[in-house]
This record gives C-alpha cells, structure tokens and sequence, in this order.
C-alpha cells in the first residue's frame, strides 16, 4: 500500500507541482493517474523528497530510507523505455537484482524467464535494445521493472511512444499480468482510454495535482464528479454514450457512439 | 639498407625506449583527464577553468618545457622523467575536453533511467556513462597516441635515446636514410598503437562492433528505434 500525506512539492524555481495532495493506493491494485500535461501527475510518481508531506509505503515512511537502495526495491518502467543501449536484452533485465548482489548466472537465467513472463521469445537475449522494435523495447523495459520481484510498479507514460496497435497489445498484457502478479501499480497517462483500460483504480487530475475524481472506470463513466471530468472523458460530446443501431441486411447489430461512429457490434458470431 | 642491417640493435634499442616513453603519457593523461572531464561536467565553473587551462598548457612549446621541468622536478636535465611528465601533461591537455564533451553527450535518458534503476553515482559513472561515453573517448585517445609518439622524438634534444636520435644524428651526419629509418619506425609505432586501441575498443565495448551502430546512434535519439 502507498500513502500521500499532505504531499507539496515545490521545484527550485518557485513552481508549485503539487499542493496538499492525499491519495491511498490499495495493494496488488493497479492505480492509474491520468490528467493532462502538468498536472503533477509524474511529479508524483517520483515523489521521493516532498517539500511537505509524508509518502508512506506499507506504513513506513520513505523519508528515512536511502534512495538508492528504495530505487531498487521498486519496479520502474520508463517512457522512452530507458534501456542501457550499450547492454544486450538479457543484462538489461538483470540489472537490477545484479545491483542487489544477485550472481551474474542467477540474474541472467531469471532473466531469460521473464523473456517468457512479458511474451517475449528468448531468442532476443542477446540483442541490443536497437535490435529490436519498439513494442520489444517497451516488453523488456517491463521485464526489467519486474526482475528484483517488487511490490511496486511504477509506470510512466510507457506506451506513449509505441502505435496505437501495438499499445493495446501491450495494454492487454500489462493487464493480464496485473492479474497473475498482483503488483501495487502506479501507471501514469494522459490518454483516458488507456486509464480505463487498465485501472482498478482512476485519478483524474487537474492542473497543479489536485484531484479531480477518484473512483474506478465504471464509477467515473457513469457519474463523472463534474464539468471538467465530463469533458476529460468525452462524455459531453456523448462520446461515451453508446446505442445500438441494426442496419438493414447486415447479421449484427452495431453499436455506435454520440458522433454515429461504430464503435463495435453486438452479437456477433464469436 | 646496409646501415640498417648494421645498426639493427640500436634501432630497435631506441624504438624500445620510444614506445616506453610513450605508452606512460598516454596511459596517465587518460587516467586523470577522464576524471578532469567528469568534474568539468559537474560544475559550469570549473568547466571554462579546465578546457581553458588544458587548451592553455597545449600552447606551451614542449622543448621550453622539456628544459624547465627539471627545476621543477629537481631532475637532472637528461633524464628520461622528464619527457614523461611534458607528454603527460599534453596528453591531459589534449584529452580532458574530449572526456568532458564525451561524458556530456551520454544520453540523458540512459542516465535517468539508471538512476531509476538504483545504480549509486559512483556505479552509474562506471557501468553506464564511461562506456557510453567509450566511442567518442577512443577517439580522442587515438589522437593523443599519435601525438605522444610524434612528441617523443623532440626529447632526443635533450640527449633521451629514442627514435628522435635518428634524425637529430641524420641531421648532422647529413645522412638520409638514418632519418628515413626514424621516420618509418615511429610511424610504425603508431600504426601499431593505433591498431591495438581499436582492437581494444572493440574488446571492451561489444556493442560497438556490430556494422553501422555508431551511424545509428548519431541519428537516433536511445529509445525511438523502430
């Protein structure tokens, strides 16, 4: 479990990214932060040093532990992916429990499982991250977050740079291993589809860290707290709200969204 | 060719001593411009004092200094230190604005994403930036070597036995092919030395021998592969 306590957090140069802010993420639940750009959003995902405030994990706070050390207790995966282009795949996974002490031999064959964890063939072991496509990339930097077992997963934006096919790929194994694993996540997005998608719980947030509304994807689909969350999720422009329309000749019935665009069918044979 | 067969001994005496008197420098001005470069980089400061300074010190004639370096040592005129501590001395000159740029232009992300991971300042520098910064280092390492090589034979001035006394000794003897035989040896030293750096290079960073990698990564920004 995390806890933000009262978190402010303000940068050298005046700026306040986050003010009061209190949020409880449950355990082995994945909580998703979405809000658009400067929102404090990432700030918080790397809240180590709050100018005010206590971050708490599992009741301790993390004020009093050594960075270094808490950095390789937590799961990290990164935007641009943030793999070592000088390491082949299979060092990249095992950086961080070689960083713990883990024997090279150990590390490495730990590794080569979480190749298969993440649907990767073992056979891109020795690449270089440049070897291999983005999607690939984005799965390793995955692996990696997961290499030294960690209770915490924090994720930054990770498929925003992938194409949208191959994102809803990696949507649907994040979410499958979400299930198998039961890590405590924080995913950060500013892409709401993405948030529903893989949320247990959904923070919506405004400008300058304040929340907008906490609850789970059906919750805030179907009472959005207010104006600005309606519009955040498309719900004003009935983007949201679905019905069925049956087309003459054809065998489903289609379900389309408040522009008429078809947003899928309804009993089709599969 | 017959003065080279019958002073065979003394040449490669003298290309012995050479490659002695070079491979010190070129060690030394590596080991301490690196670290010279890292500090550069932290501190803006800094920075203009050491690229200023190293630029400064390459200014500095090496015969002048071959002269005075024994005051300050307190070194006889003739000894062969003193050749090591001029050439280092370049070598630092030559090489700690290639460490600093070579450190500086390590990705930024690659950097992050190792902080993210829980590499300490000092693991991150050894396992991450250093190689990273590996390429463009050698780069700059060649050229100090090939510098320090040519330099070494200005010692021979001074009375230091290396391959410089061809010529000086040519020179007087108004004999060309003692000169022509200092010449190719000391190019053949750099050749070897040059040769034995890239092999090196490629020993200790893997990942740069694959074909076009050092094309690829000046184009692409770490990450945004397809």
């Amino acid at each position: 479990m995390i806890e933000f306590q009262n978190i402010s957090k303000r940068f050298p140069g005046g700026t306040l990214a986050v003010d009061d802010f209190s949020l409880v993420l449950p355990s082995h639940k994945a909580t998703v932060f979405v809000g658009s750009s400067g929102s404090g959003k990432t700030t918080l995902l790397r809240m180590i040093d709050p100018t005010a405030g206590r971050v708490l994990i599992d009741g301790e706070d993390i004020s009093g532990l050594n960075p270094v050390l808490l950095r390789r207790r937590i799961g990290y995966v990164l935007q641009a992916t943030g793999l070592l282009p000088h390491r082949r795949v299979v060092d990249n996974i095992a950086t961080v429990p070689r960083l713990n002490g883990v024997p090279k031999r150990v590390a490495r064959r730990d590794a080569l499982t979480l190749l298969d964890t993440v649907g990767l063939d073992r056979s891109l072991a020795e690449r270089y991250p440049d070897q291999l496509s983005g999607g690939q990339q984005q799965r390793v930097g995955v692996a990696r977050a997961l290499a030294s077992d960690p209770d915490i997963l924090l994720m930054d934006e990770p498929f925003g740079a992938v194409d949208p096919i191959v994102r809803a790929e990696l949507q649907v194994e994040l979410n499958r291993l979400q299930r198998e694993l039961g890590k405590t996540t924080m995913f950060v997005t500013h892409d709401i589809d993405e948030a529903f998608a893989i949320a247990d719980q959904v923070v919506i947030f405004r400008t300058g860290g304040v929340i907008a509304q906490v609850g789970t994807p059906a919750e805030i689909l179907a009472n959005p707290a207010d104006d600005f969350v309606a519009t955040f999720i498309g719900a004003d422009r009935g983007k949201r709200t679905l019905h069925l329309q049956h087309r003459e000749g054809d065998s489903a019935t289609l379900i389309v969204d408040g522009d008429g665009r078809p947003a899928g069918i309804l009993g089709a044979d599969r | 060719m017959i003065w080279f067969i019958e002073n065979f001994g003394l040449i490669t005496g003298l290309t012995a001593n050479h490659v002695a008197l070079s491979i010190v420098p070129i060690v030394l001005g590596f080991a301490i411009a690196v670290p010279l470069g890292w500090i550069a980089n932290r501190r803006p400061a800094l920075r203009s004092v050491v690229i200023s300074g190293g630029s400064l010190l390459y200014t500095i004639p090496s015969l002048p200094l071959f002269v005075i370096l024994p005051y300050v040592l307190g070194t006889k005129i003739t000894d062969d230190r003193n050749i090591v501590v001029a050439l280092t001395l370049y070598a630092i000159a030559m090489m700690v604005r290639t460490a600093a740029d070579a450190l500086a232009a390590v990705p930024a992300d690659a950097i992050e994403a190792a902080t993210a991971m829980g590499y300490s300042t000092w693991t991150r520098f050894w396992l991450v930036e250093f190689p990273l910064a590996g390429p463009v280092l050698l780069a700059g390492l060649r050229v100090v070597s090939a510098s320090t090589i040519t330099l070494v034979s200005v010692g021979a001035i001074i009375g230091s036995a290396n391959l410089g006394y061809l010529f000086t000794n040519g020179k007087q003897r108004d004999f060309l092919e003692e000169i022509i035989v200092g010449i190719v040896a000391s190019l053949v030293i750099a050749l070897v030395f040059d040769v034995v750096l890239v092999i090196l290079g490629g020993v200790v960073m893997p990942w740069t021998r694959r074909d076009g990698w050092i094309r690829r990564r000046s184009v692409l920004p770490v990450g945004q592969v397809g």
